[in-house]
This record gives C-alpha cells, sequence and structure tokens, in this order.
C-alpha cells in the first residue's frame, strides 16, 4: 500500500464511521432552537404576581455561583410601599435573597422604617435582572472589548478579557452590573446563557412559583411571551434613555425605574 | 536632507510598529465583530462557547416536566403535592438543585428551615399584592424557635392534613 492508498482508506473509515453516530443522534427541538441564529431573547416581568419569596435571587446566585454573603446580585426584588399620607418606601435587603421576611422597611445605613398597616396604602414587589438592551450603554463604553451583546440578544462579560476598570458598572443605567468579588471582573445576568444553549429555562425562571418570570424568544411570533409583549401592555424601565431595553414589565408604576 | 524632525519620527515610528507587533501576538484571532457592529458586539468569539459550556446546576425546567421527573423514583410524595397549594413550587426550591441526581449529588441537600417558610408566609399587610392570598404568620410570636415541618407537611400544608 502506497502512501496515497493509504490516505484514500482513512478517510473512507472516518467518513463511514463518522456517519451513523450523527445519525443516530437523537435532536431534541428545543436544542436546535437554541442553537438558531435568529433568536431574540427577551424577558418578561409580570409584577402582579410577584409575592417577594425571593426564591429567584436565590436560585440565580446557586445557579451562577455569586458569594450568598457579599452585598452582589444578578437580579434582585424590589419593595415598594405606598403609604396614604404619600410617602413611598422602596426596599431590597440583600436584594431579597432570603425574601421579605419583616414588614419594617430597609431604609439603608441600618435605619428601619417600621410603617403602620392601617397606614399602608399600596405595596408591591418588582423583580429586576440585566435588561439585555438592544442598544446597551454598558458595552459601549468597553475599552478593551470584553462585554459585547452576542448575536441572540444578550450581553456578556468576557472574564478572562475583562479588566475590571469598572466603566461599564458605571455605565449601567439601571445598576445591574457588579464587580465580582471573587473572579474580579465585571459580572452581570446572562440570562442563563449557558442553561439556555442546552434547553433550559433560565435558573430564576425556573424557580419562581408564581410565573412572575418568563422568556421567550421575541423574533418567533408563535411564542406565547411575545404574544403577550406585542398584545398586552407592557412597559420597559428607563425608556428614556434609549437603551432599548428587551426585559419587559407588566404593572409598571411611575416610581419603578 | 537634514532635518531635525527626522530623529524623533523614527522613534515614533518605532513606537507604533513595537506596537503593532505586540498587538499581533496579544490578540486573540477570533476578535471581532458581530451582527451588532464594532460598538455593540465587538469581542473574542470563543467566549460566547465558554459561557454556554457552564455547567447547569438546576436540573428539569417546568413544572409538568420537573413533576415527570421527579415522579420516576418519588412518585408518592409527588402525588400528594396539592396543585392548588405548594404544587405549583418546583422541588427544586426547597430540595436544591439537582441537576445529575441521583448520580452527583446523591443525597439532595433539603432547607427545611423556618426562614425558607417565611419567604412567603410572613404576614405583611400589603392588600393590594398579591401576597395577600397567601395565608400568613408573624413570625415573632408564632411557635418561635420550631421548624415549621415539625407541625405543618409542607407537601400537602392544607391545615386539615396538620400532623
Amino acid at each position: 500500500m502506497d502512501r496515497r492508498e493509504f490516505l484514500k482508506k482513512c478517510i473512507l473509515v472516518v467518513a463511514g464511521a463518522s456517519v451513523p453516530v450523527s445519525a443516530l443522534r437523537l435532536i431534541d427541538p428545543k436544542k436546535v432552537f437554541a442553537a438558531n441564529p435568529d433568536i431574540q431573547w427577551a424577558f418578561l416581568v409580570d409584577t402582579n404576581k410577584c409575592v417577594g419569596c425571593g426564591f429567584c435571587v436565590k436560585a440565580c446566585k446557586t445557579e451562577n455561583d455569586i458569594p450568598f454573603d457579599a452585598n452582589v446580585s444578578r437580579t434582585w426584588v424590589e419593595r415598594y410601599v405606598y403609604t396614604k399620607d404619600d410617602r413611598r418606601y422602596v426596599d431590597s435587603p440583600k436584594a431579597a435573597l432570603y425574601g421579605f421576611t419583616e414588614s419594617r422597611v430597609d431604609l439603608g445605613r441600618g435605619e428601619f422604617k417600621e410603617i403602620d398597616p392601617q397606614n399602608v396604602g399600596k405595596a408591591f414587589f418588582v423583580p429586576k435582572l440585566c435588561n439585555h438592551c438592544s442598544s446597551p450603554a454598558c458595552t459601549q463604553v468597553c475599552p478593551v472589548g470584553a462585554t459585547y451583546k452576542t448575536d441572540d440578544g444578550v450581553v456578556l462579560v468576557d472574564r478572562k478579557w475583562c479588566i475590571g476598570c469598572g466603566y461599564c458598572i458605571m455605565a449601567c443605567p439601571y445598576a445591574a452590573r457588579f464587580f465580582h468579588p471573587v473572579e474580579h471582573v465585571a459580572d452581570k445576568c446572562t440570562f442563563c446563557y449557558h442553561r439556555l444553549s442546552k434547553g433550559l429555562d433560565s435558573a430564576c425562571v425556573n424557580a419562581c412559583p408564581f410565573g412572575a418570570r418568563k422568556m421567550g424568544n421575541i423574533h418567533d411570533k408563535e411564542d406565547p411571551i411575545t404574544k403577550i409583549i406585542m398584545n398586552e401592555r407592557v412597559g420597559v424601565l428607563k425608556d428614556e434613555f434609549g437603551t432599548k431595553p428587551q426585559a419587559f414589565y407588566i404593572g409598571l408604576a411611575q416610581e419603578v425605574r | 536632507m537634514k532635518s531635525h524632525v527626522w530623529r524623533p519620527l523614527y522613534v515614533v515610528i518605532a513606537f507604533v510598529v513595537a506596537l503593532l507587533v505586540f498587538r499581533f501576538f496579544y490578540v486573540p484571532n477570533d476578535f471581532g465583530s458581530g451582527k451588532r457592529g464594532f460598538m455593540y458586539s465587538f469581542h473574542r468569539k470563543s467566549n460566547e462557547m465558554e459561557w454556554k459550556n457552564q455547567p447547569a446546576k438546576y436540573g428539569v425546567s417546568g413544572r409538568e416536566r420537573m413533576h415527570e421527573y421527579c415522579s420516576a423514583c418519588h412518585g408518592a410524595i409527588v402525588k400528594v403535592r396539592t396543585e392548588k397549594l405548594h404544587g405549583i413550587i418546583p422541588c427544586e426550591d426547597c430540595h436544591g438543585p439537582a441537576m445529575n441526581h441521583p448520580e452527583k449529588p446523591e443525597k439532595l441537600n433539603i432547607d427545611r428551615s423556618r426562614e425558607l417558610c417565611m419567604r412567603c408566609h410572613t404576614n405583611l399587610p400589603y392588600t393590594t399584592s398579591e401576597r395577600k392570598r397567601i395565608p400568613g404568620i408573624n413570625p415573632k410570636t408564632h411557635n418561635t424557635g420550631v421548624e415549621c415541618v415539625k407541625c405543618h407537611n409542607p407537601h400537602n400544608p392544607s391545615l386539615e392534613g396538620m400532623k
């Protein structure tokens, strides 16, 4: 056998061996869907359904290895309390990692305010996370090209490339970014990119018992989430900044920003 | 032609060339911009795969699929769950992340603490919130220091079925 013939046979054997393997692989429709470049991920928050249990924050921190005790979180839940004498209080103790287990409102700096139950006008909870904007200010300011928007609409941080300058943390109008205390880079919600690409829901969507958090492909007209975004009254946060957020909210109030 | 310009110019040119050579070796080949253009998506392409390849911890998504998955071994318990009450809570919220369970981890770390129940069952006077529909107690007066699961069955929490 000369070299030419040997190579020819090799190619034949490799080709023959590889065809049945790929033919036998089962196709998970959700996985194929996830590989589709025509996807634009969008998030839908129904604030009417949120009860402030904080399971989403717990799941997010567990799934993404964010230190529990550090005062940083990729997602958080805010509590809004309006009193009948027209005062407004907002808090999010420990990003609502342990939920809202006290009626007093955390004013920050170790001060708390107990509100008379008779005086409570309206109160509600708003889950927040990175908006994965279409025109993200944070990726624009990165001096080294470490943060970027993927083709399927997710804003990510390259941990190997980030120099930790913090420009993006300052640039984000939603305070969705923070400095990771262990990795020493800028960190943010990834929409659980690793879970989406495996055909799973993101950790917070998965953990919410009340269906307050949902995700969908806004390019797919048949997607139930897209239908809600297209047909119902939804709002975005800080529209005036021109960042075109891709997290949509049902039941926003003027004070929620 | 002799001019005072040349010498400093050589220095500048040498500096630029050195910078370009350094950049050539330092910047990865797959650096480029995606569909969103230079402004929003100038990045190292292989980083997308790095994020995608992160291991997931929470297993099955969706309540029905999760019930189905957990029923394979824990059918009796999943059946006890009342659909209207705690049936809406994903198993993993209390039982912990279950990706690759039962191989690894073999046993899940169940959170039976009072604090876990208090996330939803602390009484908050918010009549406009969904919270009003959840029965709440005052954690400072209601059987303090005792785990809720000592009396209440977390899988079927209706008060008639109390232990």
